[in-house]
């Protein structure tokens, strides 16, 4: 006879067949719950989940408004993937890109009335520095004062959301706009160039999938991005063969940061083109989810993206053809990284039945 | 500056920062068993929410705080169950609780935006804040209940090894400080607002988390964080009111910026920080090694 609950047992290698299902398990578990959810608030369920996931991508201009929201969620996520597979947990990714943006946007204000074909790839590697420079202030504080990166960068967040409000009202307000808090609009040619006319999505894209493609090489193909893995995995293992894990710390929070700060400047440059205070709906949280949910792995992260940008989509559209509030794009995000996070037991421990008798 | 003005400006300040100290209070119970929720502006916006639906159908305040708190036990029970029993990771697991918490309140709350309530009294609860922060120092360093669960926090195999049960002590810490953000929550839906509206406690569940940290995990010192905190935020407000050209964002920021400064302070000598921080926090426990 069989025990009625089953106990966990510590795999000794995690199992690759769960660590491809979790993703999945977890996106069907999220819509049952969503139906049921849609249910209790007295929808027709199967309405409802066509507004919220079919009826957005229907169109060239939904799937081009999906491309537009993954960019960002997918540049960010394999930028967290660098910290998150050496097991650095660094959550100020929103932050990260908000410096990013204020760099990046600051350049393209000071040249607001120039027009050459400079000015552009200057505001990328202005957002890139930026972003960097303020994921490394919690990796300094970790390498030299030993503190906890995950309550510095979360702080450092909300620091960045500062300053860029008061740039936006303060010195960096457009003498033109009516006192709204918002800069002057950047000029044409620091505008990210759009792919298709009539489309919104953006040349950022192009450089998403570059860098994911890089990354992809820099994971698989490079001594660094073994590094990386073994530190994860175990630090002592990587400490006696001898890798420093002082620049690992560097690196991982540079890269995430640049990263970070490139889609920072890319949407203040595509979508938007002026600086103003709201620039990212939580992207530098909800990329965290993604991150998890594409098991940090570019070709995963490519996925998930895509399908946590439908949550923003979806969310639109449920609020305007259902009046429910297009924060319910949350829930569903919640949920995902629920099921995500519980199912994951799956990959590295497995449940089994004792025998009683 | 006459004295109306300074006792004014004192009871508003009191009014202000009684929110931080429920869900500082609560969050540093949890983080001292060994456990970081990250959820808390979550469960804050869900309580807050679930106090006021409640008050408006039923009109009792009873009932508005009964079930506010419940929401709480529910909200941070569904993060227990995912970081104790499925040993999930508490950093993920609790922004998911905030992003969950932070669209359930929304889509909740949607038909009471703009519903209007009878505030009650804050002062109550102001009296109760600093009696909860006393009791709570009194239950850690006085009691023996309190000495094990600051054990489990320390280093949860000894603790094991000792015949306590981890998971339980670490399930009710998350509890009640689920329940005590909820408390934070509709406090401000009710006493401090009193409405409802999206994202109504405009993060300070983030300062809240801050706090513990600049409190170094001491009771008393997440009293005195928050009233350093609070008192910041109202300078601010009566200063611009004032019209002093003071950009508010600096002092709006200096919470967190403080926080970064003792973190470091704390950190860089490894004594105090073992001295400080709780060594286990966000180390999951599995019994089967």
């Amino acid at each position: 006879m069989n025990s009625l609950f089953p106990s966990i047992v510590s795999r000794s290698q995690s199992s690759g067949l769960m660590n491809f299902f979790v993703p999945i398990i977890s996106i069907v578990l999220t819509l049952i719950t969503g139906s049921i959810i849609f249910i209790l608030l007295g929808f027709d369920p199967v309405y409802a989940l066509y507004t919220f996931f079919i009826s957005p991508i229907s169109s060239t201009y939904g799937i081009s408004e999906l491309f537009v929201k993954a960019t960002p969620l997918a540049l960010i996520a394999i930028g967290l993937s660098y910290c998150f597979k050496n097991n650095i947990y660094n959550i100020g990714a929103e932050g990260q890109l908000t410096m990013g943006a204020i760099f990046g946007g600051g350049i393209g204000i000071l040249f607001h009335d120039t027009n050459a074909f400079w000015l552009l790839p200057l505001m990328i590697f202005a957002g890139a520095i930026g972003g960097a420079l303020w994921g490394l202030v919690p990796a300094i504080l970790k390498t030299k004062f030993n503190t906890n990166e995950i309550l510095t960068s979360l702080m450092l967040v909300y620091v960045a959301l500062f300053i860029l409000d008061y740039l936006v009202v303060g010195p960096w307000k457009d003498p033109f706009g009516y006192s709204f808090p918002k800069s002057r609009p950047f000029s044409e040619s620091g505008r990210m160039p759009l792919l298709f006319d009539g489309l919104r999505v953006h040349f950022g894209l192009i450089i998403t999938l570059f860098l994911i493609f890089v990354s992809w090489f820099i994971f698989s193909k490079t001594i660094f991005g073994f590094q990386l893995k073994v530190s994860g995995y175990s630090p002592k293992a990587a400490r006696y063969a001898g890798f420093n894990q002082t620049t690992l710390v560097f690196f991982a929070f540079a890269i995430c940061g640049a990263f970070a700060g490139i889609a920072g400047l890319s949407e203040v440059s595509g979508p938007i083109g002026l600086l103003y205070r709201d620039i990212s709906p939580n992207y530098g949280f909800t990329a965290i989810i993604v991150a998890f949910l594409g098991r940090l792995h570019p070709i995963g992260i490519i996925f998930a993206s895509l399908v946590i940008a439908l949550t923003y989509l979806g969310a639109e559209d449920a609020q305007l053809f259902l009046q429910i509030p297009s924060a319910v794009g949350f829930i569903f995000q919640g949920l995902v990284l629920f099921y995500l996070l519980g199912a994951e037991l799956l990959i590295n421990y497995k449940l089994t039945y004792k025998k009683l008798l | 500056m006459n004295l109306d003005l300074i006792l004014g400006i004192l009871q508003i300040v009191l009014i202000a920062t009684t929110p931080l100290v429920f869900a500082g209070i609560g969050e540093l119970v949890t983080e001292k068993s060994g456990v970081l929720n990250l959820g808390v502006e979550g469960m804050m916006l869900v309580g807050a929410v679930s106090a006021f639906i409640i008050l408006v159908i039923t009109g009792s305040y009873f009932l508005a705080f009964f079930v506010s708190i419940l929401s709480g036990i529910i909200m941070s029970g569904l993060f227990a169950f995912l970081v104790l029993f499925l040993m999930s990771n508490q950093i993920a697991t609790g922004l998911a609780l905030t992003i969950f918490g932070i669209g359930l309140s929304s889509m909740l709350g949607k038909q009471y935006i703009g519903t209007p309530i009878d505030g009650l009294s804050p002062w109550f609860f102001v009296i109760f804040s600093f009696l909860i922060v006393f009791l709570v120092s009194y239950f850690f360093y006085k009691t023996k209940a309190g000495l094990i669960l600051r054990a489990v926090g320390e280093s949860h195999n000894s603790a094991h090894a000792l015949g306590y049960s981890v998971i339980k002590i670490r399930f009710l810490s998350i509890l009640f400080g689920g329940s005590m953000c909820a408390l934070a929550g509709s406090y401000i839906s009710i006493c401090y607002a009193p409405m409802w509206q999206e994202g109504m406690t405009a993060g300070r569940g983030w300062i809240a988390l801050a706090l513990v940290v600049f409190a170094t995990w001491k009771p008393e010192r997440v009293l005195i964080g928050a009233y350093i905190f609070g008192g910041v935020t109202i300078l601010q407000m009566n200063l611009q009111a004032l019209g002093l050209r003071f950009p508010g964002q600096f002092f709006s920021m200096a919470p967190y910026v403080a926080t970064i400064i003792v973190l470091v302070l704390i950190s860089s000598n490894k004594l105090r920080i073992k001295l400080s921080a709780p060594a286990s926090l966000t180390i999951p426990f599995y019994k089967g090694r």
